[in-house]
């Protein structure tokens, strides 16, 4: 099979993912995990033909360590009065498949001992990615251990495929000195930076040899591979035109007048050249336009934005009835003085002598009040107007807040608007280093479409609070309206947009407020803050310090309120 | 991924280099290691682990006594007999409660029988061995406080659920983290005694080495480990002369002065700067079997040693390893 030269596999991602699975079957140890986005009827199939073909657990929704890894039974123990042990998953999937469902929702530490699973090559994964957007992927640390990547979300395929695991990567030998070189001259020029994913295309190539029944990889199969695994991680395009080293001519950039055994330095060249071609085709059209802006998606990135508080920690709140499962602990204390005064009645029921006899309904478990994370998202308008008069000051103030972020632990988010967009410049993170260069690269000027900020703001605050954060808002404009919600300019109709859409924040009831950045508060900005029923500040006409301390004081008159 | 032999790693030198001033001095305090995820971290600690010779401790023990400590644990064990057993290295996944680090009650014993027994945690497992944490800086400030607290004392106490128990747990901890992904508090930085930074490497011909090294690994384990015995057998009786000169090594008051102009230069908050410096540029010596420690002990460990101290400012851009670069260029042309 010809990648690059199928138009079929062009036009749907379904072929590819097919492929990939079928590499992935070979040898599912070796690959460690393939990862398939998108709720498709083709996902479906895929999943049931890997079902078939190697032997697959599903992992249950909210796993705990306990039923991951094994432990004692609490309630059989109890019942059967001596310990009885269960085995964990990972025990009883071992050497096998474990199908991830909702991989995107994946607790961070049942990730971390996944991504410990496939270290130790315990198990190989499939994880089923049902995110919409992109930042919502699966952890990063499973994500950076799978060898396959396959984004399903467009495909409209509905056919039953098959998977045949037959035969293994030994029948293959290891690659040549050049293959390797071409491998991973292509994860350089596609900016791949990490070592696995190098790793994973050369056993990609083997796997691809043995389902063409080849004893040495060849070009098309290290193509399969480069374009299977590497294209998903592209961070750069590959130079558009190919720079020549100085001491050698340029390869032919027909493919066909290659010989396959001409000289060697020569071959290198055009082979990985070829590949690069080939893996260019298959990079996702979405990344070309961000990479265009010059924001490529920082892949694991949005790993600490992420995190979510477990229900384990937090200020003891006191125990109460319940079994000690999904994470929730055994109130031992507690326990054993609810079992106390049944002792007597217990012992002539049962006729035991046990020291103590407890029974289900005594257990108790703890409870914790968690305090959810805080997330500070800063929509910023950079339009002419504010651009003009005090963009700068406005910026100062964002880092300093970010420098308070640092000692606080909270995290931050940056949304820009100006022209006729609002853009989510930084997702929820806690990355000093992401957000500087996020604010140093805001730009300024163009229309100000208060309405579409304000809308921005708001569907980032629901994303934040849907992961059980605090979300409070911080909106820096001076009020102006003139783009609407659909990017039309017009003064009349941004004004309505922008009342609607600061009464939608006020009825989802967020914490805002309202920063005038204008040269000359005018009645624009405390009408604003009035809609969205936030605090309102003129910016005060000083340096960055002075906004950040009035930002500070809002924020610890919300702690006393 | 199977062991791969440490001397067979490609490049990370600074990684190595401290890895091992660990193993020679563990009392330094740890090892941090900044770095995007697939550049050999914890192939890296691994390896060292594994080419460490095996300890030996009472049968059975949980928490690694040696034998002529048998019987000092909270068990107590009670077995005469002393085993060897591998160097531990206990990998502490990310999402890990505060129960499965230090230990908690044994909940089995004291529903069944009323005993209030202690069930060791991770920090017994790690005893005499490596505690290696992924992403450090996504773990929980209280769990990275208490594992620095307990890696600076050698021992853990637990006073919690009724129990008051107290266990020996000398580790080397290495840590490892992406600064993209989120920043460690400076005040737990400042705790480790080593950090470096490592990078992938970008230059091709090394990228294929290591690609054929691995790949030659994965194909037969043994053969390759085999192949590297050589080796690893060079650097284990590096570390052993190492840990054995250590202890005789004199420090020179000039190279003391050395340090302490060094760390005024860069502007090293406290002193834990200075004594690290100075003990990681002994460990270093002892390591490369000099007479002596000398300033160019001191030069090669003072990246390590001081760029995760430097006080700075949030908002400026400019490297510690730069900053400590240019002040060692001052200093000492």
């Amino acid at each position: 099979m010809n990648p690059g030269g199928d138009p079929a596999s062009v036009a749907d991602p379904a072929h590819d993912a097919l492929l990939a699975a079928r590499l992935f079957s070979l040898a599912p140890l070796s690959f460690g995990a393939i990862v398939l986005r998108g709720v498709t009827p083709a996902r479906d199939a895929l999943v049931s033909a890997i079902g078939d073909a190697l032997p697959c657990r599903r992992l249950p929704g909210h796993v705990d360590d306990e039923r991951l890894l094994g432990g004692i039974d609490i309630a059989a123990s109890l019942a059967a009065g001596k310990p009885i042990a269960t085995t964990g998953i990972l025990a009883e999937a071992a050497g096998g498949v474990l199908i991830v469902p909702m991989a995107e929702r994946l607790d961070e530490s049942v990730a971390g001992r996944l991504a410990q699973a496939l270290d130790d090559c315990q198990v190989a994964l499939v994880l089923l990615d049902d995110s919409r957007e992109v930042e919502d992927a699966p952890p990063a640390s499973l994500r950076e251990r799978a060898a396959f990547q396959c984004d399903l979300t467009g495909s409209r395929e509905w056919g039953d495929v098959a998977i045949v695991a037959a035969g293994d990567l030994s029948m293959v030998a290891g690659l040549e000195d050049n293959a390797l070189k071409a491998l991973a001259g292509t994860a350089s020029a596609l900016g791949v930076a990490s070592l696995r994913p190098l790793l994973f295309a050369g056993e990609a190539a083997r796997a691809h040899a043995v389902l063409n029944q080849r004893d040495v990889a060849e070009r098309g199969d290290l193509e399969a591979a480069a374009k299977l695994v590497l294209a998903p991680l592209a961070t750069q395009l590959p130079p558009a035109e190919p720079e020549p080293p100085e001491d050698q001519p340029p390869p032919p950039p027909d493919p066909s007048d290659t010989p396959s055994d001409s000289e060697d330095k020569d071959r290198d060249q055009t082979l990985e050249d070829l590949m690069v071609e080939a893996v260019t085709a298959s990079i996702p059209a979405d990344l070309l336009a961000q990479l265009v802006k010059g924001n490529a998606p920082k892949r694991g990135g949005a790993g600490s934005g992420q995190k979510r508080k477990s229900g384990l920690r937090g200020k003891p709140l006191g125990a109460r009835p319940g079994m000690p499962r999904g994470g929730a602990r055994l109130a031992l204390i507690d326990t054993l003085r609810a079992a106390v005064p049944w002792q007597s009645v217990r012992r002539r029921e049962s006729g035991s002598d046990a020291p103590i006899i407890v029974r289900k309904d005594d257990l108790r478990v703890r409870r914790f009040e968690e305090k959810a994370a805080r997330v500070t998202i800063f929509a910023v308008d950079a339009s002419g107007s504010a651009a003009a008069a005090r963009l700068a000051e406005a910026k100062g103030a964002v880092e300093l807040m970010l420098a308070q972020a640092y000692v606080t632990r909270s995290e931050v988010a940056l949304i820009a608007f100006r022209g006729n967009t609002a853009e989510m410049l930084l997702p929820p993170t806690r990355s000093l280093t992401r957000a500087r260069r996020a604010l140093a690269e805001l730009p300024g000027g163009g229309g100000t479409p208060l309405a579409m900020g304000l809308n921005a703001a708001r569907e980032a605050a629901d994303a934040v609070a849907a992961r059980g954060r605090t979300p409070s808002l911080v909106v820096l404009t001076d009020g102006r309206a003139n783009i609407d919600a659909d990017g039309q300019p017009s003064r009349k109709q941004a004004g309505e947009d922008a009342e609607a859409a600061a009464k939608a924040i006020a009825r989802a009831g967020l914490d805002a407020l309202v920063v005038d950045i204008s040269a000359r508060p005018g009645r624009e900005g405390p009408e604003l803050a009035a809609a969205m029923a936030a605090r309102y500040l003129a910016l005060p006409r000083a340096d960055a310090k002075a906004l950040h301390k009035a930002i500070s004081a809002v924020d610890a008159a919300k702690v006393t309120a | 991924m199977a062991r791969f032999p440490f001397s067979a790693i490609v490049g990370q030198d600074e990684m190595k280099q401290a890895l091992l001033i660990a193993a020679v001095d563990p009392s330094l305090g740890g090892v941090m290691v900044f770095g995007d995820r697939g550049t050999g971290k914890s192939t890296a600690a691994r390896a060292l682990a594994s080419l460490l010779p095996p300890i030996s401790a009472v049968e059975d023990c949980r928490y690694g006594c040696e034998g002529d400590q048998g019987g000092t644990c909270p068990d107590p064990c009670q077995s005469g007999r002393v085993r060897k057993r591998p160097v531990p290295f206990v990998d502490l996944p990310l999402g890990a409660t505060e129960d499965r680090v230090i230990g908690s009650l044994d909940l089995e014993r004291a529903l069944r029988s009323g005993e209030k027994a202690f069930e060791p945690g991770l920090l017994a497992k790690a005893h005499r061995g490596f505690l290696y944490i992924d992403e450090i800086n996504l773990l929980e400030d209280h769990l990275v406080d208490l594992l620095l607290d307990v890696a600076a004392s050698g021992e853990n106490v637990v006073e919690r659920e009724g129990l008051s128990v107290r266990h020996r747990a000398k580790f080397v901890l290495i840590g490892s983290g992406n600064p993209e992904e989120g920043e460690l508090r400076p005040q737990l930085l400042d705790r480790f005694g080593l950090s470096v930074e490592v990078r992938t490497p970008q230059d091709i011909d090394t990228r294929v080495e290591i690609m054929r090294l691995v790949a030659a690994n994965e194909r037969d384990p043994d053969a390759f480990a085999a192949e590297w015995e050589g080796e690893d057998a060079k650097i284990l009786r590096q570390i052993a002369r190492g840990k054995t000169k250590l202890a005789k090594l004199e420090t020179g008051d000039d190279v003391l002065t050395d340090a302490a102009h060094l760390c005024m230069t860069v502007g090293a908050d406290g002193l834990r700067g200075e004594l690290t410096l100075m003990r990681a540029a002994r460990a270093l010596a002892a390591l490369k079997g000099a007479k002596a420690v000398r300033r160019e002990h001191l030069i090669a460990v003072a990246p390590s040693a001081l760029r995760h101290r430097l006080r700075r400012d949030v908002l400026d851009e400019t490297g510690s390893t730069v900053r400590i670069t240019r002040a060692v260029e001052e200093l000492f042309g």
